[in-house]
Parts: C-alpha cells; structure tokens; sequence
C-alpha cells in the first residue's frame, strides 16, 4: 500500500471529528462517513488514527470500511465512473460495459487512473432500471450503454 | 432464580431461566453437534455467533428448525434432536459448507483433530450434492503461524479469542459476502500486525485455517547432520499434556516417556527448560529484591510492581499496547532463551565445541517461542540462541514418525547439567506458578529464614485475575496474578494509572498460562483438560526433592563455575535484555 502522510492540520481535525462523537466505539460509522468527506477516501493512516482515537483495533475498522461499498480505500478519480450491477443493469449486459471500461482505462475496480483523472467502481441498482444498463460519470447519468459506446463517452472528459 | 421444565428426545429435563438447549441438552448426556459454537467458562470465551445451523433441532409446535446453541428453553418445550428432519438439515448445512471448502484432508495439519472433518465423518457424508464456485484468500506464514483462509468456515473463533479474551484485535471479519474472511487489518501479514503469537486463535479454529508453522522438519535434518551436537530443552507444561496425543487421560504426566522419546529421536543431550527456569528464579527473584529494597530505602525512581517477563507472547503485547511501561516489566529473559545463551556459551565449553556446532531445540507449549527464537536480539553474529522451536504438537509428530509407541516406552532421566530442576520450576507450566516459584525463593533470600511451607496455594487457581498477600516475616507483599492478555490488559491500566497495589504481578499470555498454550494438544474447548494438566503440575512438583529453585545443586555450580552471581555483569550479557517500542503510529507530515 502507498504511504500516504496526512498535514498536521488535517489530523487534528480527524481527531475533532472523532471528539465530536464523544470518541464512542458505536458511533464508528459516523465518523468514517465524515473522515471520507474530509479526505474523499479513507486511507489506511486515518483508519488508523480513527481507531486510535475510538478505541478499537484497527482490524476492527477496515472490518467496517470493507463491509460497506460506501467506503472507498482509494482517492476518487477526476470523474469517478459507477457502472450499475444491480439486476436489471446485470441482465442487459453491465458486465460487458464494465469490461470494457476496465480495457481502455487499464485499471481495475475500486482503483484510479494513474493520472489521477478517472476511477471505477461499482454500484448495486441506482433505480434507474428502465434505462439499463446503467453508468454514472460524476453527477451525470448514461442510460442503455453499450461496450461499443465507452470509448466515445470516455472521450467527452 | 427461575427454573424452566422441558422434554429433550423423551427425557425431562430442568433448568435455568436462560439456557440454551444445547446446554440443557449437554446437562443430560445428550450431545447435539455444533460447529461454530464454543465456551469455556472461566476463560472468558463465548463464542455463539449461530451462523453455522449445525446445531439445528426440531422444537414441537415451531415450523422451522431452531439452533439449539442460540436458542433458550422455555416451559414445556419439547425438543428432538436427531429425527430424518433433523439429520438432513444437518447434512445439507455441512454439504454446503464443505462445497466451498478444499477437500485436503489426506496433507491437512489438522487432520484427526479437525472439527470439521468429524462433523462430516459422524453425519457419514460420502458425496457433495452441490457444487459451486471455491472460494481463495491470501495465505500468510508468520515465524510462528500459518493462515490458511480457504479452510475457513467463518465460525469466527478465532476473533472471539483474539478480541474478547485476548483484547490484542488482531483479527476482524472483512469484506462482504463471498468475499469475507477473517484477517488483520488491511489484509496485512500476521506479521506485520500487532499480533503477540499467543496462539489463541489457534487453539480455538475448528478446521486447518489456522495452525502452527511446522519446523519438524528442521530438526530432522539437525538429526541426521553428523557436524552438530543437538541439543533438546523441553517446558514445564509440556510433559503435563503431550500424553494426550497418545490418547492418554488428560492429566497424565508423562516426563519420563518424554526423555526417553526425545533420547530415541537421537538427541545428543536431552535437557531440561526447567533448569533454565530456576535460573529465572534467581535472577527475576533477586530483581525483584534489589527493587523493593531500593524502595523500601526510599528510592523514589525505582519502579514497583514488577512485572515477570517469562511470556514472551506477553512481552510482545506490551511492547506494542504499553511502550510507555517497557521499563516495569523485569529484564530477564524467558527461561527457553535462558537456556539457549547457556547452553551456546557455558556447555558449548564444557564440550569444547564452538556455538555454531550446536544446534538447540526447544520444545514448547507455545507459539510465540517460535517468534521469540527470531528475535535479532538472542543471536550472536547471526547464531541464534535456540535454533528451533517447536511445539508439544510437533514432538508427538516426530514420535510418530519414528514410529515410536509411547505408551510402552521405558522410564528415563534428563542428562545433565542442565537436566537438572525444582519442583519451582516446574510449576512455571501454569498460572500462579512464576510467582509462587519466585516467592518462595525471594523470601529466603529476604528474610535469611528457612521456608517451611513451600505451598502457597492463595497464589494457585483458575480465575482469570487473582491476588494475595504473602508475609515476608513482617514485610507485607501484595502480588497480583494474571492469565489471558485480556486480565493482564486491566492490571496494566491500574499501573499505568499509578494505581496499583502490587509489588509483583505474574503475566502469562495464554488462560490458564502455559498449559493452555497455542501449541499444546487441542483441547476443542474442554476447560477441564486445562485444570486436569493444572493438577499434573502440582503434583510434579509435589514429588521433587528440591522444591526451591536456589537449592538447584546444578545452578549453584553454574553461578560458582561461570556466572558469579545473580545479576553480575555476564548474568546481564548472557540472562537478561530489553525491550522495543513497537507502537505503530500513523505517518504524519
Ligand atoms: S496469535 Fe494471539 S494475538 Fe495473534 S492473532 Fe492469534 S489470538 Fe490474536
Ligand atoms: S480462521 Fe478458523 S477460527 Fe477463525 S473464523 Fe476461520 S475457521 Fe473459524
Ligand atoms: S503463556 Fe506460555 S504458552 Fe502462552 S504465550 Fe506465554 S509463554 Fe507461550
Ligand atoms: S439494476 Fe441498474 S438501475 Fe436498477
Ligand atoms: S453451532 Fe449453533 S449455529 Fe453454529
């Protein structure tokens, strides 16, 4: 795993978000979600921050950020990609388009491009099922893709 | 309290509010197989996550199936426990589970003590019906442990020892669905965690996902090396259970059948870690002294309690959770590196051999020995001090190699001189035993007196935390006592608050100390094996000749002949060390 050092400045405020919640072990969730608003990802050195802070075991945490797909490990990219598998999307061949986002961005899901520009990840249905299958790119949605269409909507970015 | 009235297969049955109908069951005889459950009382381990459904019975007016080990008996219950429904239920929870489950059992280390594979064995499964995707996880080999996750079933025991009992959180379930596992945090090495190689998580997995690093092999090939003199030191508690291995009552002691295996194996010299522990006696004894004298002459520096050192699952515990306090603990080192530094520089001479010709095995209870005899600082210009390390399992391993039928082997002695111990020494095997050792050898030297009751049996138990005070002819000492790092946990907090009471607290990492090491034969969760190995040490000790380590004739001719004295500047190069900080902290710029 990369080594990543986190400013001074930045693990004090890690450490009033954790103050916030009285450092209370059953508010764990809550405070990952805010250290991700904080640093867009939570990279193993705030996990190990926060743990210190909460008082639990640093296995204990990464337990809870790799239960939840909310959580990332990895920085977003520029645009973050989220290809839809969630059942509709997954019958009308999602699996293919993610294929062939992993092919021309050559990385694979949950990580980054290494110019920092796109990253990919998957999601479970996002409730646009009429549409499927579907991909997000930052705020904006793409609806009934095709692996023929990747390569033309990568190039509007 | 309030009693509930229930029938199990016919037979009435009363029992606590709260029972669960596995152990009102277990209360009359009636045995319901389970797999991910486990406790043992006394130990603070309670493990019933009821995942498995192994357990399943069939309760009379319910529609489903209930898992006896999480459901509570109620009045008038009537429960079956082995109907057709019952047993196919059973067989297709265990068929799924073993359809994501390698089939190795012919290479598997825990084959013949897996649970696994006797639930599979009793419920007759010949064939899976279904068949899927199988599951791969990293593997991990640490000096001490190897992770073997596809052979996990996700019982997740291994937690319960390592969070609850043990409070080190090593371990947490990650990921999600297919996907999870048991694992350090970041899927990291064992290795590169804070793990203390106490052996818990061992002690308790159910399947082959968690075992010992095997080094059998190691000393194999020692054996056969015509250029090395091989010599083998074996632990207090080993003795107390390696007869179990050779289906033996639980509690049989079986010294004598040990040296003469170990001797049969060709060892050159079969020695004893006992002696090595009398020799922890008299240097942690006279620490301890030479610390409450200064204090007691009012040196306000001097740090009180003071904490044994023999564990070193304990030592590496502290090193990461308390850096602060490395100076509490005492500086000598554990007797198996006792004897390792003894044995290469003393006895290497007296066979006017160099140390590198020797090679030196210990055998232990333990896992974290194996961790212990890696650690830089117990090698001189690479030679480590004990060469290998490996378990009471092992030994049994090798004996059967060699097709040796314990049972029927003849009586033998230690060699000597390092052969020779104490019923002190013995006693190290189990909690409570360190520091009764010490004190008993410690108040002579204090008071000058002749100790006449040996027995301090206020020190002796099973409790996870104990303490007692022992009269030291007018000077009071207030000892605390503590097994499982989870106990020894909260009585470092108290020092480290400055608000202990103690003079001398004795930690051992493992419940029960030694005996309950993560290398001893599997106990599958019976807390009774422990207090039978318990009793065999007492025993062991009661029928010593010399019961005080400083009697040891051997150790006086040590200090005479090498060492001088207690604590005298090579006792310091050769017996005691120190400690590391190991606290990870995260980067910060
Ligand atoms: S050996 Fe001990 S500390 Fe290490 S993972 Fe197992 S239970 Fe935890
Ligand atoms: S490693 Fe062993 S004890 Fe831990 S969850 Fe897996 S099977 Fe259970
Ligand atoms: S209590 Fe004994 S068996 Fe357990 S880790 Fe310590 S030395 Fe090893
Ligand atoms: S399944 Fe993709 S939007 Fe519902
Ligand atoms: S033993 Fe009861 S659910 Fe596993």
């Amino acid at each position: 795993m990369a080594k990543v050092k986190i400013p001074e400045n930045k693990v004090q405020e890690l450490k009033d978000l954790c103050a916030s919640y009285n450092n209370e072990p059953g508010e764990l969730i809550n405070v990952l979600h805010g250290a991700q608003g904080m640093f867009g990802y939570l990279p193993a050195e705030v996990q190990e921050i926060v743990a210190d802070q909460m008082n639990v075991s640093v296995a204990h945490v990464y337990g809870v950020v790799t239960f939840y797909s909310f959580f990332s490990m990895l920085p977003k990219g520029k645009h973050p990609i989220s290809i839809c598998m969630g059942t509709a999307c997954y019958v009308r061949g999602a699996e293919k388009v993610l294929d062939e986002f992993k092919r021309h961005l050559e990385v694979k899901v949950g990580e980054t491009t290494p110019d920092g520009k796109f990253s990919l990840s998957c999601l479970r249905c996002v409730g646009a099922c009429g549409l499927a299958p579907v991909v997000t790119i930052g705020e904006r949605v793409y609806g009934r893709v095709s692996p023929e269409d990747v390569k033309g909507i990568l190039g509007e970015y | 309290m309030n009693l509930v009235k229930l029938t199990i297969d016919n037979k009435p049955v009363v029992v606590e509010n709260g029972t669960t109908i596995l152990e009102a069951a277990k209360s009359i005889g009636v045995r319901i197989p389970s797999l991910c459950y486990m406790k043992m009382d006394d130990m603070n381990f309670e493990n019933k996550p009821g995942g498995c459904r192994v357990c399943v019975v069939e309760v009379e007016g319910r529609r489903n199936l209930a898992p006896a080990c999480k459901t509570e008996c109620t009045e008038g219950m009537v429960v079956n426990t082995h109907t057709v429904r019952v047993i196919n239920a059973r067989r297709t929870v265990v068929e799924l589970i073993l359809s994501d489950h390698p089939a190795e059992c012919l290479t598997c280390a825990k084959s013949g003590e897996c649970e696994l594979q006797d639930l599979a064995q009793n419920l007759g499964i010949r064939e899976i019906h279904y068949t899927g995707e199988q599951s791969h996880y990293k593997g991990d080999q640490s000096p001490a442990i190897i992770r073997e996750m596809d052979k996990c079933i996700m019982c997740r025991r291994c937690e319960t020892a390592c969070n609850e009992v043990q409070t080190v959180g090593v371990l947490s379930a990650v990921n999600r669905g297919f996907e999870s596992v048991v694992a350090p945090a970041f899927e990291m090495d064992l290795d590169h965690s804070v793990c203390t190689y106490c052996g818990q998580c061992v002690a308790v997995c159910p399947t082959g996902a968690l075992t010992e690093r095997d080094y059998t092999w190691k000393v194999i090939e020692a054996l056969v090396d015509p250029t090395k003199t091989v010599v083998v030191q074996t632990a207090p508690a080993v003795r107390a259970a390696l007869g179990e291995s050779f289906g033996m009552e639980p509690g049989s002691l079986v010294t004598a059948k040990m040296v003469s295996a170990l001797r049969k194996l060709g060892f050159d010299y079969v020695f004893d870690t006992d002696f090595a522990a009398d020799l922890t006696i008299m240097e942690e004894g006279t620490e301890l002294l030479d610390r409450l004298n200064r204090h007691l002459n009012g040196d306000q520096e001097v740090k009180l309690p003071i904490l044994t050192s023999c564990c070193p699952g304990w030592v590496k515990f502290f090193e990461h959770q308390f850096p602060e306090m490395m100076d509490v603990p005492s500086t000598a080192k554990s007797p198996q590196q006792m004897f390792g530094a003894i044995a290469k520089s003393y006895f290497a001479k007296k066979l006017d051999k160099k140390r590198e010709d020797l090679v030196v095995v210990s055998v232990m209870p333990c896992l974290a020995k194996k961790y212990e005899c890696t650690r830089e600082e117990f090698s001189v210009n690479g030679d480590p001090d004990v060469n290998v390390s490996i378990t009471t399992r092992e030994l049994a391993q090798l004996i059967r190699n060699a097709n040796l039928d314990f049972a029927s082997l003849p009586d033998d002695d230690f060699d000597q001189p390092m052969g020779e111990s104490t019923g002190a020494s013995v006693i190290f095997g189990t909690t409570g035993g360190v520091i009764e050792a010490a004190v008993r050898t410690a108040y002579e030297l204090h008071t000058g007196k002749i100790l006449e009751k040996v027995d301090f049996k206020e020190l002796r138990g099973m409790e996870g935390s104990r303490k007692a005070t022992v009269d030291f002819d007018g000077l009071k000492l207030n000892i605390g006592i503590a097994h499982g790092l989870g106990n020894a946990r909260k009585l470092l907090e108290e020092v480290k608050a400055g608000k202990s009471e103690f003079h001398a607290i004795e930690i051992m990492a493992c419940p029960g100390g030694c005996i309950g090491g993560g290398g001893q034969p599997y106990h599958h969760g019976n807390v009774d094996i422990l207090k039978k190995r318990q009793r065999a040490i007492y025993e062991e000790d009661k029928g010593k000749p010399i019961r005080k380590s400083h009697e040891n004739p051997f150790i006086q001719e040590l200090y005479k002949e090498f060492l001088g004295k207690p604590m005298s500047d090579l006792s310091h190069e050769l017996l005691h060390t120190h400690y590391f900080d190991r606290k990870k902290k995260a980067e910060v710029e």
